[in-house]
């Protein structure tokens, strides 16, 4: 099988979220259940139908078994390839290659926390890396505020133009009745904000919430036959070459820089194909590495291109529409929540925040430390 | 500890015996010279043959940030060894330093047992 043989062989055609924001009184499972419930309900399917299963989470050891049983399925496909925020977008890459396969019918993707009124805490099986241990980080802050100094030392970035990128995400979330955080923010109230980690403030940094998500992929040919407009697989591409930021290569590029690219080729498309980018804002960092490793400004250029609201409502170039992990949901792994928003952009339900003709939209999931980088490419029917 | 002993210790358990007898050391590869850390049972390449050398104790903060916990604060640096390879480690003696700057290794002891940590150098020690 070629890599452009996969372009246009899969499609979304059910997509929902469940519990965005706080869902109190609901475990993980139940708000996964209830999203997918909605996205095989409305993929015009029975819970019978899904024969495949891709799932990760952040409190299943084994989480495509839980599913498995809390759903009553008998998938003759599943796997549980946990690359942590960035598993969603690999998932869907693996869901096309089994139906293309024929090893599945019908793919459910899926993803259920409660960490937000489960503790308010970043929920995580992340175990403690040996070597680092004797130094008490704090992850996943302390990579990425190690990160963030060495950008800003080799670039000149600044605290200004991390600002600008949490300035960008709440106005996206202003225009998102789903959005947790909304409400005014001013660069005063950014730049002030408690220091945690050098240079990250509270204001760099995502939120903690509850969240579901699901989203069904059937082979394009079926797609056409079921009663929502089909968002398409185009293309998908991971990389990754550490697990501790200890081992990083560089901590100014990402391996988002061959995960992009591998994902355009496979869809054909370049950047300025691209209508919506939605890439995983854990931290105000990762929107800056991101811009840069995708292509979309030059390396190093990533904070002076982030100025003036460049990434705003209105701005050039329409980033993280939903808000994004820092203002909108952020539930512990956030990779398929860049897939819904980009899937709701692509059908046209995206209400106030809606962009034109919006027809490819690219998601950049970032797993660990800067660690897994996975970037998946969708279209609609006009694109392929 | 005798390096004999060492010998039959795996990789992270011979780095933390080397420690415990004061001395920081660090994997190299014979066959093609590369330096290994954190130790491992083989090198980038592929190389196998790896043997413990003292390490130089000298290096360049390659990345530092400053955790702000309410019980107080304290810096985690990524720090490059003069041999390539790069740990994470802390400079207890400063609350944060530059990007670049030169660091001297030593072995502190610390209730978890002891620790490679590392303190400004040179012209940045002034």
């Amino acid at each position: 099988m070629s890599m452009d043989s996969m372009r246009g062989k899969s499609a979304i055609v059910g997509m929902a979220t469940a519990g965005v924001g706080e869902a109190p009184g609901f475990s993980a499972m139940e708000l996964l259940g209830q999203a997918a419930v909605k996205a095989v309900n409305e993929a015009g399917l029975k819970m019978q139908d899904i024969d495949g299963v891709f799932a990760a989470t952040s409190s299943h050891a084994f989480p495509t078994m839980s599913v498995v049983e809390y759903l009553g399925l008998k998938p003759r496909f599943f796997d549980g390839t946990n690359v942590g925020g960035s598993s969603f977008e690999m998932h869907l890459l693996q869901a096309t290659l089994a139906l293309e396969a024929g090893l599945c019918d019908a793919a459910l993707v899926c993803y259920g926390s409660n960490q937000r009124t489960a503790g308010g805490r970043l929920v995580s099986m992340s175990e403690p890396q040996w070597h680092e241990t004797p130094y008490k980080p704090r992850h996943p802050i302390t990579a990425y505020g190690l990160a963030t100094s060495r950008h800003m030392a080799e670039f000149g970035t600044t605290r200004e133009d991390l600002a600008e990128v949490a300035l960008a995400a709440r106005g996206w979330a202003n225009l998102n009745p789903e959005a947790f955080a909304r409400g005014p923010l001013s660069k005063d109230e950014v730049l002030s904000a408690r220091m945690i980690s050098d240079p990250l403030t509270k204001s760099d940094c995502c939120l903690v919430t509850d969240g579901a998500a699901a989203c069904v992929l059937v082979r394009a040919d079926r797609a056409k036959d079921l009663p929502g407009k089909p968002v398409y697989f185009m293309g998908a591409g991971g990389a990754n070459y550490h697990r501790s930021i200890v081992a990083m290569p560089d901590l100014t590029t990402t391996a988002a820089a061959e995960s992009g690219p591998r994902a355009m080729e496979m869809a054909g498309v370049s950047q300025k194909d691209i209508d919506v980018v939605m890439l995983y804002d854990a931290f105000t960092i990762n929107t800056i590495l991101f811009l840069e490793d995708l292509g979309f400004c030059p390396k190093g250029e990533g904070g002076r291109f982030v100025r003036d609201g460049r990434i705003a409502p209105g701005g050039e170039l329409a980033v993280n529409t939903n808000g994004g992990g820092l203002s909108c949901v952020h539930p512990g792994m956030y990779g398929l929540f860049l897939i819904a928003e980009a899937v709701a952009q692509i059908r046209g339900e995206a209400g106030e925040r809606q962009q034109d003709n919006c027809n490819i939209a690219l998601c950049h999931g970032n797993g660990g430390t800067l660690s897994s980088q996975c970037t998946a490419i969708l279209g609609s029917e006009a694109a392929l | 500890m005798k390096d004999t002993d060492v010998s039959q210790l795996g990789p992270q358990a011979a780095y933390e015996a080397y420690l415990a007898a004061g001395r920081f050391m660090i994997q190299r590869a014979a066959s093609t010279g590369e330096y290994v850390f954190w130790p491992k049972v083989t090198s980038p390449t592929g190389a196998t043959d790896l043997e413990w050398v003292e390490a130089k104790g000298t290096g360049t903060v390659y990345a530092i940030t400053v955790n702000r916990a309410r019980s107080g604060a304290y810096n985690v640096a990524l720090v490059e060894l003069d041999e390539g390879v790069r740990m994470m480690s802390t400079l207890p003696g400063v609350e944060t330093a530059e990007i670049g700057a030169r660091v001297t290794a030593r072995i502190e002891d610390t209730e978890e047992g002891p620790r490679v940590v590392f303190d400004l150098a040179g012209e940045d020690a002034a």
